[in-house]
């Protein structure tokens, strides 16, 4: 498939099933729950060794939140119920709890319940303090600069991680301009997150090493500056390639969002050093979500 | 939806329960069997089409029309459906009772809401004492729901109180959330005399200052909680003054106590 003279390979992107949760994070203005949701979502890229994968969904504007201020949707990822708990548990009460004027709510209401604040509110050392309000149960926590409201559970569904495409251009500075337009758009999209640095991940990994002690390893298949002494797929116009990961809450979630991202850099063209779009795999084998970048820009 | 209509034909000299007559119990009976349903009053008991017209047929809805002070326990231990009363109603209306709408559209007998653990009820005039309360015997008043009360609440309101949302359109008399274990209670008018007094926990939201607190009872000073954003919001939908409550800029001065008593209850007064 040629698109504005991009070759879109006749290839799949291949995901798996996940856990995912939703938290809305609010603050005075939206510095500071900025300044908490990526502290929250820090160093998550990847599950191999992160625990989870979050990001910053989208920004929440005074109405759309519980309490009325400025606010954040983040996502996180996990591959069991069990480690995304833990993972929220820490990732809220170590970044979210010590920032300033920070609030913390649930953002899925529909899954199985799993502790927000439910655990946190002993920091309260007994002073803090709950309501229920419609229905939802809420801890009040002092602490030196007021209150921190947390809700007591946030709801955890099953979602789809590890949705990928990768971007062949001619050169590092055009590969990155294509990722960077591309990532303006599939931030648009609703329920995704693209978990790497800046959403754009340059060291895409094959399952396995020559080292028995990895399970992952550089994907030399994709790195230009090693293509004549391995198995490249790069051809000799090709001089960089970045990927875009995405987890999102359901796998026509991440459908909308590659599309959304392949299409910018479609825009841009080859004329603008954007060659070949292509996705990541393991021959089908491991994940059971299967997108084919094909049918993603034909629908 | 089809709907029962009981007309009280006259007010009734001894007090009546009517405990018996919730959507529950009504369900699948003929007109014929409501009216043979025996009601306690004193040591009598009283067929319901002595007392009562009967109207429709028994359904969602039981609407009870020139009800009076004399019937007791209206809509006890309902768990759902809509009991419309209109005119007065005696004491424990909604005793117990975990789901469902109780509407009134006079004022109530004491020990109104008592023992109550989810549901709404709302009370157009007044509520007596013990509003919310517990009933003898109990050691917790109201566990859950919702009671909106337009008009004035007599003492003890809220004493016991575990759970849920009481709010008061109108003052309350002395002893407002005595014993208080944790819920929320906002009073829109003034308060009695030792409010809070042995709470433990919960909320006591107060739109003016009363005039004296228990010694118990420590200022923290002035501030601009965010969960009362949630609370306004919550009460957006409802009638009269609590929808008027501002969700944003609200800052209230926190006095907490009982301290003879725990002392993790708080007075939020309006600032």
């Amino acid at each position: 498939m040629q698109l504005n003279g991009v070759t879109i390979d006749d290839e799949f992107a291949e995901a798996f099933g996940m856990k995912a949760t939703r938290v809305i994070i609010t603050a005075q203005n939206l510095t500071w729950a900025y300044n908490a949701a990526r502290a929250a979502t820090g160093f998550a890229t990847s599950v191999i060794g992160c625990g989870c994968e979050a990001g910053i969904e989208r920004e929440l504007s005074p109405a759309d939140t519980p309490d009325g201020r400025p606010g954040l949707a983040i996502l996180l990822f996990a591959m069991s119920g069990k480690e995304l708990a833990k993972q929220i548990e820490r990732r809220i009460g170590q970044c979210v709890l010590t920032s300033p004027t920070s609030a913390a709510f649930a953002g899925l209401t529909e899954g199985e319940p799993v502790a927000l604040g439910k655990n946190l509110r002993f920091f309260g050392d007994g002073f803090q303090a709950s309501k229920q309000i419609s229905g939802r149960r809420y801890w009040r926590i002092p602490v030196m600069d007021g209150e921190f409201l947390v809700e007591e559970t946030t709801a955890v569904m099953s979602a789809v991680g590890g949705g990928n495409f990768l971007v062949l251009a001619e050169s590092q500075p055009q590969a990155l301009t294509a990722c960077e337009a591309a990532i303006a758009a599939m931030q648009k999209v609703p329920n995704v997150i693209m978990p790497f640095p800046g959403g754009v991940v340059r060291s895409g990994s094959k399952v396995g090493s020559k080292y028995k002690a990895l399970i992952a390893s550089t994907n030399d298949a994709f790195c230009p500056t090693i293509r004549g002494v391995t198995r490249s797929q790069l051809s000799p116009d090709i001089g960089s390639v970045m990927e875009i990961v995405i987890d999102g809450l359901t796998a026509d979630d991440i459908s909308k969002s590659m599309r959304a991202g392949i299409q910018a850099m479609v825009d841009l063209g080859a004329a603008r050093g954007v060659r070949r779009i292509s996705a990541g795999n393991y021959g089908g084998k491991l994940g059971k979500f299967h997108f084919r970048l094909h049918e993603i820009m034909a629908s | 939806m089809s709907s029962l209509r009981l007309t009280l034909r006259e007010r009734t000299a001894q007090r009546v329960d009517l405990a018996p007559l919730t959507i529950d119990r009504l369900a699948g009976k003929s007109l014929a069997e409501v009216g043979a349903i025996e009601l306690a009053s004193g040591n009598r008991r009283l067929r319901v089409d002595s007392l009562f017209t009967l109207a429709g047929t028994p359904g969602d809805t039981l609407e009870i029309a020139g009800s009076s002070d004399q019937l007791d326990r209206i809509g006890a231990g309902m768990t759902r459906g809509q009991v419309v009363v209109q005119g007065e109603a005696g004491c424990q209306l909604g005793l117990g009772m975990t789901g469902g709408t109780i509407e009134v559209s006079g004022s109530v007998g004491a020990f109104a809401a008592s023992s109550m653990r989810g549901g709404e009820i709302r009370i157009a005039g007044n509520a007596g004492d013990f509003l919310a309360a517990a009933i003898p015997g109990n050691h917790q008043g109201m566990q859950g729901g919702l009671v909106l009360v337009t008009g004035n609440a007599g003492d003890r309101a809220g004493d016991r109180m575990r759970r849920g949302t009481l709010l008061i359109g109108g003052d309350t008399g002395d002893y407002c959330a005595s014993r208080m274990v944790a819920g929320t209670i906002g009073v829109w008018g003034r308060v009695g005399r030792y409010t809070g007094f042995a709470m433990r926990r919960g909320t006591v939201l107060l739109q003016q200052t009363p005039p004296a607190l228990l010694p118990t009872f420590n200022d923290c000073g002035e501030f601009p909680f965010s969960f009362l954003t949630l609370l306004a919001r919550a009460w957006k939908e409802l009638p009269g003054t609590f929808s008027t409550l501002p969700d944003a800029g609200l800052r209230v001065r926190r006095i907490m106590g009982d301290l003879a008593n725990d002392g993790r209850g708080e007075i939020l007064i309006r600032a």
